[in-house]
């Protein structure tokens, strides 16, 4: 289904309990997408049906149940390998979310090897959460952490990443997809330098998963991490993907039960990948529902809906930009399915409460990424970004209320 | 849309276009700086205070119109009020903003009612409180500075 004409987007949206809901007695627009996206019957379903006939702790069970429910957990983590082609299984972590996988590659994998001197090269688009766990392993350490800057259009300024990069960069970490901007970045570029001076590169891929095909193995990404709720499944489920040889040589992130072979008081001998990394009781339920959730994208296909998407902001683009006082922020060539704007007259705060009357759900704040603000010199933006089930006439309904918004505020 | 017009009432759009006491001061008495984190609200303070009573008031900084027009109300409404009786304002404000039961009228809001329909909009209220609470840190601040205690 690669064609946008085929796209059948009524009969996905038939799929999404949520979309038929009113707010403030009007339709529901739900553009919040980038925040967390609605979930499919499918992946309600799945996690109905292991609570009410498969649910059990999972390994190490001799009774039915937990078999059952070890099977389904593992089963999940097979369909986040082919989604993402991991070369084997055990390359695929469950995490609670992209947060945890970036702290967990900054405690495991780069606070064992840094020294003073030594540094992590981010860039200035990240998300909160790709730019804390490096100052929190920076301060233990004593290494440094350096920014790529980005331009006006909202690009990363590849010159300067290549001058950044240097032999005492230890790891490159950044965003697949800017959740403030929408910028696409050029990771396989980016990862290709990196490699050249020997720097394994971490990716940061909550944005991108639910709206670019992405394959681990083409990129060499030696660590591409993600959320379960951006990619229409359960809150509390992540993954991170690393390379087989560099989670072996990392130490257990956290201690606990499942992580272990054998455990006394002398000593403790650590389980093999990827249960060294997951200790205690894990999210059972999230990891099946984000099974469920892969399932569906992969049904309707990640190029079409990419597809739909492109379409979708171009046309939210053109649109937007017609209405006097809105200026885009976020204007990168590669961009994914979200429209970062501000306006002359109303505060994003203002845009939000006027737009959320019309049904209309956006973002308003700094969306956890305040460099991307203060880089542009605004206090906030207000945000649509789209998912697989929006509508063009969506897009309409949108550019409509923000003119009354402008309307009311003159 | 329209029925935000209890929210958004002429008055409040009024003020947030054209702030009053939207100014720096140089050599305040009294500041502080207050941030609403979620909404990336920002804002500063200025007081001038003269035998226990607010001479001058003033802020400037970034906010929605519900945080801007609060913040310019306050400034008017606070002018010549004795500390003591700005922070009895303070608490009927904040007591009008975010309690169900009526405030006390001893302490009358005045103009500043226009902004009680907030209430009706929960995550709004930080807005129109975040000047108020900065007030009563930079009179606290103040009153700490001078207290020989």
């Amino acid at each position: 289904m690669n064609n946008t004409a085929q796209y059948d987007v009524v009969s996905i949206r038939n799929d999404f309990p949520i979309l038929g809901k009113q707010i403030h007695g009007k339709p529901l627009v739900y553009l919040d997408n980038a925040a967390s996206s609605q979930h499919p019957v499918q992946v309600i379903d799945a996690i109905k049906e292991l609570y009410e006939s498969g649910y059990s702790n999972i390994h190490r069970g001799v009774h039915q149940l937990s078999q059952d429910a070890t099977k389904a957990y593992e089963d999940a983590r097979a369909s986040v390998r082919g989604f993402i082609n991991a070369d084997c299984m055990h390359e695929v972590l469950f995490t609670s979310g992209t947060t945890d996988a970036i702290n967990l590659v900054a405690q495991s994998y780069a606070r064992p090897l840094l020294q003073k001197g030594d540094e992590i090269l981010i860039t200035h688009m990240e998300h909160h959460s790709n730019i804390v766990p490096w100052q929190m392993v920076c301060e233990q350490t004593g290494a440094e952490l350096k920014v790529v800057p980005i331009s006006d259009k909202g690009e990363l300024e590849m010159d300067r990443f290549a001058e950044l990069l240097s032999e005492r960069t230890k790891l490159v970490s950044v965003v697949h997809v800017s959740n403030a901007l929408g910028s696409v970045n050029p990771i396989k570029t980016i990862i290709d330098a990196a490699h050249a001076k020997g720097v394994p590169v971490l990716v940061d891929g909550a944005q991108s998963v639910p709206h670019i095909p992405v394959d681990v193995q083409a990129l060499d990404c030696d660590f591409y991490a993600f959320s379960g709720h951006k990619l229409y499944g359960p809150t509390g489920i992540g993954v991170l993907y690393g390379k087989e040889k560099l989670l072996n040589a990392m130490p257990p992130y956290r201690g606990g039960g499942d992580m272990i072979l054998s455990v006394s008081f002398e000593g403790t001998t650590y389980n093999t990948l990827p249960y060294k990394f997951e200790a205690g009781t894990p999210n059972i339920a999230g990891a099946i529902g984000l099974g469920a959730a892969i399932e569906y994208v992969q049904k309707i296909g990640l190029s079409a809906i990419a597809a739909h998407e492109h379409g979708l902001l171009e046309y939210a683009t053109m649109e937007l930009k017609q209405i006097d006082g809105l200026r885009i922020i976020g204007e990168a060539d590669q961009k994914a399915g979200l429209v970062s704007f501000v306006l002359d007259t109303v505060h994003p705060h203002d845009i939000g409460t006027m737009l959320d009357a019309e049904g209309v759900a956006i973002r308003t704040g700094h969306h956890c990424a305040q460099p991307v603000m203060e880089r542009y010199k605004i206090p906030a933006t207000a945000r649509a970004s789209f998912g697989m089930y929006n509508t063009f006439q969506e897009i309409d309904v949108l550019a409509k209320a923000i003119d009354k918004t402008i309307g009311m505020f003159a | 849309m329209e029925n935000l017009r209890e929210l958004y009432q002429e008055v409040i759009l009024d003020h947030n276009k054209n702030p009053r006491n939207f100014r720096k001061m140089e050599a305040p008495d009294g500041f502080a700086h207050g941030d609403n984190p979620l909404c990336g609200d920002q804002i500063d303070v200025y007081l001038v205070v003269k035998d226990g009573v607010v001479d001058d008031v003033s802020f400037d900084g970034n906010g929605c119109a519900i945080c801007t027009a609060s913040a310019s109300m306050m400034t008017i409404a606070l002018k010549g009020k004795t500390e003591a009786e700005a922070t009895a304002l303070f608490d009927s404000f904040h007591h009008a903003l975010t309690e169900d039961k009526p405030y006390p009228e001893d302490v009358p809001l005045g103009k500043l009612k226009v902004l009680a329909g907030v209430k009706d909009y929960p995550v709004r209220v930080k807005c129109a409180t975040l000047a108020w609470h900065t007030f009563d840190a930079a009179l606290k601040k103040l009153q700490g500075n001078i207290s020989t205690e």
